[in-house]
């Protein structure tokens, strides 16, 4: 957990300089890049990190609660909530999907027909 | 109930991080005997807390004292995701350059979807910020609202909608369309709907949960990086 919490406090600090980025995701890319940097290995991390990520839902509980003070607000603007996050789940999905496809594709004849596909 | 009592031992933080506890821990297990999409633990438990904290008439101030040291170890989880994003990236690293591209392609379709329909139909701009991050996992999703002037509660609840929506239409949809690639599949299910939508692809194949987990790594990154310039450009 140390590792983790030292990323952190570094990401928050580099956050804190202004780049736009928050500190947390910054931490995030300094502990990947580390990590492919074989400066941190990933038995030093994986405990802690499994033990975060298997919870992560139980975490939001309390930000998800503060939705109690925004009941009024919602039920003024529900169509307009609801029709966001059913236009924005179909058009990623689809956006993702597709191009995906498209690009992998791609990717794998590319690999296959020059004999060094391993996938 | 007699939470003076509590309150003067200053035992109130230890009460509500506890009825956190058990409210997610009982809906965690109502979920997994149910296995229904729209039952959510956080759905569960929030609603729960929240009908509790009514009935004894507690602020969500008050609530939050004790929430905050469960709310603390997002920030830690983020951090933490760097561990699958190096392994997923360790097994895909042939598609990497394509894999990148698609997801900012995807963090931009997910913050001008989200946004420009509730423009349109009126949405103050409160609510408008609050969805513009709703795609991605939690925690950036709330770092990110905070970040453009948005409402941390509001896009918490609006991630979780969004994440359940997903899981539910999302492997119906991609089928319709044709997306018949399990990184395709898993990468969208993962972008448009995060770790709810990672758990749902997961089921599919092991494949298909790491494509999944690189989604919500890579967006939440890309839409951390986007989302202040588009909404910017929007609002």
């Amino acid at each position: 957990m140390a590792f983790l919490l030292v990323f952190l406090l570094v990401g928050e600090l580099i956050s804190s300089l202004g780049v736009v980025l928050p500190g947390n995701v910054i931490g995030m890319l300094l502990l990947t890049a580390a990590l492919a940097l074989r400066l941190v290995r990933v038995e030093q991390v994986s405990a802690a990190s499994d033990l975060l990520l298997d919870n992560l839902a139980f975490f939001f509980v309390p930000p998800a609660v503060g939705v109690m003070l925004y009941f009024d607000l919602i039920a003024r603007h529900w169509a307009a909530i609801a029709t966001s996050i059913v236009v924005g789940v179909v058009a990623v999905l689809a956006a993702v999907g597709l191009s995906a496809q498209l690009l992998l594709r791609r990717g794998d004849r590319k690999a296959s027909s020059t004999g060094g596909n391993k996938i | 109930m007699r939470l003076e009592a509590l309150e003067s031992i200053g035992a109130l933080p230890l009460l509500w991080v506890t009825l956190s506890l058990l409210a997610y821990a009982l809906s965690r297990r109502l979920y997994l005997r149910l296995r229904v999409a729209a039952l959510h633990p956080v759905v569960l438990a929030s609603a729960a807390l929240i009908a509790v904290l009514r009935l004894t008439d507690t602020t969500y101030e008050t609530y939050m004292q004790g929430g905050r040291l469960i709310e603390f170890f997002l920030g830690p989880s983020v951090v933490a995701l760097a561990v699958p994003l190096y392994l997923n990236l360790q097994e895909m690293k042939s598609s990497a350059p394509s894999l990148l591209v698609v997801t900012a392609f995807g963090s931009a379709v997910g913050v001008v979807s989200a946004v420009v329909p509730a423009l349109l139909m009126g949405a103050p701009e409160a609510v408008v910020l609050g969805l513009a991050p709703k795609s991605v996992t939690t925690p950036i999703a709330i770092s990110v609202a905070e970040g453009i002037g948005g409402e941390p509660a509001l896009t918490a609840s609006f991630v979780v909608l969004t994440g359940v929506l997903g899981a539910i239409i999302g492997p119906l949809l991609l089928r319709l369309v044709g997306v018949r690639h399990p990184v395709a599949f898993g990468l969208a299910m993962g972008s448009a709907a995060h770790g709810i939508g990672t758990a749902r692809a997961l089921e599919n194949g092991r494949l298909e949960g790491a494509a999944g987990g690189l989604g919500i790594c890579l967006c939440g990154v890309m839409t951390a990086l986007i989302a202040p310039l588009l909404t910017g450009l929007l609002l």
